[in-house]
């Protein structure tokens, strides 16, 4: 078990590592959230109320946008060099594989998230200042969901010519729920009512977080063999 | 499964289906409120519960290709998804062509609406991971690994949609309440859903047979 979770966290070190010293994902997609801040406010026009009742909506197109970027990428950076083939060579449960990489893409993506409600904050003036707490928890419980989903399919589509194309396509259908979920969560959250009102919302990501995870780790070795 | 053994299903599948005509216009009464239009729930019924078979068949057969790695399973994940999907989108058009008389509009975000169509999105995304993997072993795990998580899904987004909206009749047949289905028409509807199955089994077994066919060239 603790190797196992050692396993897990040489993963997530070494990929953190990589990045801290590229800073190629991370740049790039706070470079994309800014770019679909500009967006959103284009496509809907200077009104800021319409921009204030579409913000959840916004924020969480945004994220899965961004997801869409950086999840698809976990496992590109280890086409070269033959590092697919150390991955594969690592003795014991290849899961521990997964959860690293799994843990890498929260960070990755909550950095993102951290970004895009601080440039919603400025760009649109609305306070989050109240709703921070509530927002975290459902930042937090949406974020699993769309990095489990999105690390195993990463895996798997990586290997693949029609990568760019197959990755949104199998993660979109996939995400429906939790974007639902959120959506509706983060709502809530800026309107300023307690989390016990979204109670359901929060009980069905968390459901949904744990299948997402435990289906995660139990078909991980099934992608990464040949 | 043996060629003349197919060719039965498939006459099976015929007299079933007239049988389910035969029942659905002849047999069922006119229905009081929405007129003749309700019989298209003859069609639209039987497709999904026909759709929910194969789906059901694609998770037991990406489920046993990963514990056992037997082609036979993947090649009925793979053909079961097929159908279930052209299941689907009939049962979809089917309801907007009901929809449109019933509800006025051809269309509506409806909560079992929208997880009807998230469901067919799932398992056209299953078939555009097998048509793009040119590696049948790959493409047999990969397969599986989303026939699996498609299916962990579907109720996971039956509870979203269904709290994110609702305007949808209530389930009459799987609902938990005894039915208040007119005899006459639930008799209707389960000629047809014989009917539908057998057509689905006779399509599974030549879908089989393809696949099989395939992988021996």
């Amino acid at each position: 078990m603790i190797l196992y979770a050692r396993r897990a966290w040489i993963v997530l070190w070494k990929d953190l590592l990589t990045e801290r010293r590229s800073k190629e994902s991370l740049n790039a997609l706070l470079f994309f959230a800014l770019l679909l801040l500009f967006l959103f406010q284009f496509a809907l026009g200077p009104d800021r109320d319409r921009l204030r009742a579409a913000l959840p909506g916004l924020l969480w197109l945004g994220l899965v946008l961004a997801g869409l970027l950086g999840l698809g990428r976990t496992f590109i950076t280890e086409r070269d060099n033959d590092c697919w083939e150390g991955l594969r060579l690592t003795p014991g449960d290849k899961s521990a594989i997964y959860l690293g990489k799994l843990l890498g893409n929260f960070v990755l993506m909550v950095a993102v998230e951290v970004l895009l409600l601080a440039l919603f904050g400025f760009f649109y003036d609305v306070d989050l200042g109240p709703a921070l707490g509530r927002l975290a928890v459902v930042l937090f419980l949406g974020t699993t969901g769309l990095s489990a989903v999105g690390t195993l399919f990463a895996a798997m589509t990586s290997q693949l010519r029609a990568r760019e194309l197959l990755f949104p396509v199998l993660l979109l259908p996939a995400q429906v729920p939790i974007l639902l979920a959120t959506v509706s969560a983060t709502e809530a959250a800026l309107l300023g009512q307690p989390l016990g009102e979204v109670s359901h919302w929060l009980k069905l990501l968390a459901a949904a977080d744990v299948v997402y995870v435990v289906i995660g780790i139990m078909t991980f070795e099934f992608i990464l063999d040949v | 499964m043996g060629k003349s053994w197919t060719r039965a299903l498939g006459w099976l599948a015929v007299c079933g289906l007239l049988a389910g005509l035969v029942a659905g216009f002849g047999y069922a009464p006119r229905e009081v409120v929405q007129g003749n239009v309700q019989r298209i729930m003859y069609l639209h019924v039987p497709s999904i519960l026909t759709a929910y078979l194969a789906f059901g068949l694609v998770l037991l057969g990406s489920g046993a290709y990963l514990l056992t790695r037997r082609a036979g399973w993947d090649r009925l994940a793979a053909s079961a998804a097929e159908i279930g999907v052209v299941f689907t989108a009939v049962t979809i058009v089917s309801g907007s062509i009901w929809g449109r008389p019933t509800w006025g509009v051809w269309w509506t975000w409806d909560a079992r609406l929208t997880s009807t169509a998230v469901l067919l999105l799932v398992y056209v995304g299953y078939l555009l991971l097998r048509a793009m993997v040119d590696d049948p072993d790959a493409r047999a795990r990969y397969a599986a690994v989303v026939g699996i998580v498609g299916a962990a899904n579907i109720p996971i987004v039956h509870f979203s949609v269904k709290w994110w909206r609702a305007l949808h009749q209530p389930s009459t047949i799987l609902g938990p309440e005894p039915s208040p289905i007119a005899p006459a028409i639930a008799l209707a509807l389960l000629v047809n859903w014989i009917g539908f199955t057998l057509l689905f089994a006779y399509f599974l077994s030549r879908r089989l047979e393809i696949a099989r066919l395939e992988e021996r060239a």
